[in-house]
């Protein structure tokens, strides 16, 4: 499912396309760049209501959205690899996994 | 947990408009499920919370609650997706950020062995400036033939792009010292274009190959024919055999896409036979004659009419 501007602006509701733009250039959402403007997709239109609900609801002020959406990315990111690493150890044969569990207990009780 | 809309935003049954939003805003902030990923039983509450809050903000259903004629449940707000669910499932990871552990390489061999393979997907502060990640769609013919393309990047300037040949949705293109310029003396980051290539009205495409549908006339598939069919570079012809069924697959080869290597995969034409708008009285009447003789049934798996 792909998103124009004035699709985007008109799902969303609460937002312009100023605003849209001004999102953009700030670099809060990164459309994909088609032959006739910005396209978007599903993760970005979501990205573009959580910002509206920032704004609005949880009344971030302006400057502080930036802050927000890069500690939120950084979360993304640690879940993403948190994933991943879970994964590859849960792919282990049963002693290797016996053994990062033993190690890992003991980190985190110190 | 209650259901009732006061108790769960902790207002009074006397609370103001301004009250009600005020104690939404700032069960809001606790709980909206964007900032808290991953917890299950948060986002229940801020579901129970905001259909609360959109019960009591609508006068007539608060009203209508408070006179009992409906119960707490009784506006649900349409399940929304939130941000995370799509984050979360977004292969990319193009808004991820690995600044939460990037300093993790100086202090284990195995994170910088797996995160130092990233400088592909990931941008990385170093001397040298960040990457900067686009998207881009592309058209299938263009990504097949290749094009130049003029990217208007957001923040006015503009990059001449070549998108090579054969050229499939996921094809990274990477444009040296386009990105964010180095700190101190360091050089500029590099762009990454990430392709994404547009679905055709007529093509599809599996590998290397092009697929295409052939409409084909009764009499076509009866007694075959030279047709012309169209191809990602320009018409091609194509020879239909005698006997032909729908689903029967044409395949011209080196028609498809560009490997890479200078060769090419193939053009399938997949046919598909159209019957006539009317079945005059002729061909029902010789029908009726032909099958007193030729009856077959195609749907034994010997299938066929010899």
């Amino acid at each position: 499912m792909i998103f124009s501007e004035a699709e985007v602006v008109t799902v969303v509701e609460m937002i312009s396309v100023q605003e849209l733009r001004g999102w953009v250039q700030a670099g809060w959402i990164a459309p994909a760049i088609g032959q006739s403007g910005p396209v978007f997709d599903e993760l970005d239109v979501a990205r573009v209501r959580l910002v509206c609900e920032l704004r609005g609801d949880l009344e971030v002020p302006e400057e502080a959205v930036p802050l927000v959406l890069s500690l939120l990315d950084q979360v993304h990111g640690l879940r993403r690899e948190m994933q991943s690493l879970a994964k590859a150890v849960d792919a282990q044969p049963e002693n290797v996994r016996a053994a990062v569990k033993a190690t890992y207990r003991s980190l985190m009780t110190g | 947990m209650s259901d009732d809309p006061y108790e769960l935003l902790g207002v009074s049954k006397t609370a103001s408009v301004d009250e009600i939003r005020k104690a939404y805003r700032k069960l809001a902030k606790e709980l909206h499920p964007d900032l808290n990923p991953g917890d299950k039983s948060t986002e229940d509450r801020f579901k129970k919370v905001s259909a609360a809050h959109s019960l009591l903000s609508d006068a007539e259903q608060r009203a209508r609650f408070d006179r009992g004629e409906i119960d707490g449940s009784g506006a649900d707000t349409p399940q929304q997706r939130y941000y995370r669910h799509y984050a979360d499932s977004d292969p990319s990871g193009r808004y991820h950020s690995d600044a939460g552990y990037r300093d993790f390489e100086g202090a284990s061999d195995i994170f910088s062995d797996l995160f130092g393979r990233g400088s592909d997907g990931q941008a990385r502060f170093r001397a040298r400036g960040q990457n900067v990640h686009y998207r881009l769609v592309v058209s299938f013919l263009d990504a097949i033939n290749g094009a130049k393309q003029q990217l208007n990047l957001p923040d006015g300037s503009t990059i001449d792009l070549t998108i090579p040949a054969g050229s499939k949705s996921g094809t990274i293109l990477r444009l040296r010292g386009k990105g964010h310029p180095g700190l101190g003396d360091g050089p500029s980051g590099d762009a990454l274009v990430e392709l994404t290539v547009a679905p055709h009205a007529q093509f599809s495409r599996e590998g290397d190959d092009i697929i295409v549908e052939l409409p084909i006339s009764l009499d076509e598939a009866i007694l075959g024919a030279k047709i012309e069919v169209p191809g990602a570079s320009g018409r091609l012809r194509v020879t239909v055999p005698k006997g032909s069924s729908s689903g029967d697959v044409l395949r011209l080869r080196g028609k498809g896409a560009p490997k890479g290597d200078g060769r090419h995969g193939d053009q399938r034409v997949v046919l598909k036979v159209v019957m006539p708008n009317t079945i005059d009285d002729g061909l029902e009447a010789f029908m009726e004659e032909w099958r007193k003789e030729h009856a077959y049934n195609p749907r034994e798996t010997s299938g066929g009419n010899q």
